[in-house]
């Protein structure tokens, strides 16, 4: 399967939590830092990502970036 | 071990922008979507927006196409003469319920009837938004809102307006589909709606309409998850998602 990681633009992220249900590996929550916003921002809390884009897919605020490991081996 | 980014902000995303939208709103997915088809299709340099009145109304400030701003419902009209003076440019109105479904159900009627080489994006969420939660004419039967506290009753107000269908019975639109923005699996299906829609509208075939069943977090009263929960279980019960007119395969 494949392997990815998630990097969330914390500025942008309003901690809707749509990406937290959608994610398939449930690998996202919403983390205890603040942004400037006032809101929580999502983290990637452990590995499992399989690089799927769902929590991409239903960010509303675009602040979510997907991206796929390969290793070379 | 090589890393590729697979996924990231739409190109004509406007960079640095922060919406105004509440968390979880569908307008952001939409608008989203709206930008990976202009990115997808290549058509940044020629589309005009027509931006409405709503929660929306400061859409230009989020997509980086051009923009125009329409008097409440007029978006059509505005649209309309856009397209005609400019017919080389993509046109496209972005409504929600209280403004395309009430105030400008007129205009919306008989663009679609006059086949203008337009696309409508719809955005239902069952309530008026940015006026703080009153009945729109798409709200539900039994459903609460500031002007209906003990639900919608249909003996005083009806039953909610199928805008699709209506449209449907028109002879001259070109394609005319519902889809949702709730889920994964039911935002890819809008996605491919919408792409159509401005493909439609870019080979000439005629007016297109894509309704998008959407939330309201802070009217409804709901976490985001929960809105769009309901969006599920109470709005495609009552508005089914689909294709309702299709030129090409009309013409099979």
């Amino acid at each position: 399967m494949a392997k990815g990681r998630v990097e969330v633009l914390e500025e942008y992220c309003k901690s809707c939590g749509l990406c937290v249900a959608a994610c398939p590996m449930k690998v996202l929550r919403i983390s205890e830092k603040i942004n400037s916003k006032g809101y929580r921002p999502v983290e990637q809390y452990k590995e499992g990502c399989i690089a799927c884009k769902m929590c991409a897919m239903t960010c509303p605020d675009a602040a979510i970036e997907v991206y796929k490991i390969e290793d070379n081996q | 071990m090589k890393e590729t980014k697979i996924y990231e902000r739409p190109k004509s995303w406007k960079k640095g922008v922060h919406t105004h939208y509440c968390p979880g709103c569908g307008h952001g997915i939409t608008h989203r979507i709206l930008c990976e088809v202009i990115d997808e299709l290549g058509i940044q340099e020629k589309t005009i927006g027509i931006a409405p009145v709503g929660c929306a109304a400061m859409m230009y400030d989020y997509i980086d196409v051009d923009f125009c701003e329409a008097a409440h419902g007029r978006a059509p009209a505005l649209a309309t003469g856009l397209k005609r003076t400019r017919p080389d440019q993509v046109v496209f109105t972005y409504q929600g319920d209280g403004d395309l479904a009430s105030i400008g159900t007129a205009e919306i009627v008989h663009v679609a009837n006059r086949g203008e080489k337009i696309t409508t994006i719809f955005i239902n969420n069952a309530i008026y938004g940015m006026t703080g939660g009153q009945m729109a004419p798409t709200t539900l039967v039994g459903q609460r809102a500031t002007t209906c506290p003990e639900g919608r009753d249909p003996n005083l107000a009806g039953y909610p307006m199928r805008m699709c269908e209506l449209l449907a019975t028109l002879k001259t639109p070109a394609y005319i589909a519902r889809v949702s923005v709730a889920q994964p699996k039911y935002i890819i299906e809008a996605k491919k709606a919408i792409k159509k829609a401005f493909e439609y509208q870019i080979s000439g075939k005629g007016y297109s309409f894509v309704e998008v069943l959407s939330n309201c977090p802070t009217n409804w009263g709901m976490q985001p998850v929960k809105a769009f929960e309901w969006t599920v279980s109470a709005m495609m019960p009552y508005y089914p998602l689909g294709v309702f007119k299709d030129f090409d395969k009309e013409a099979e």
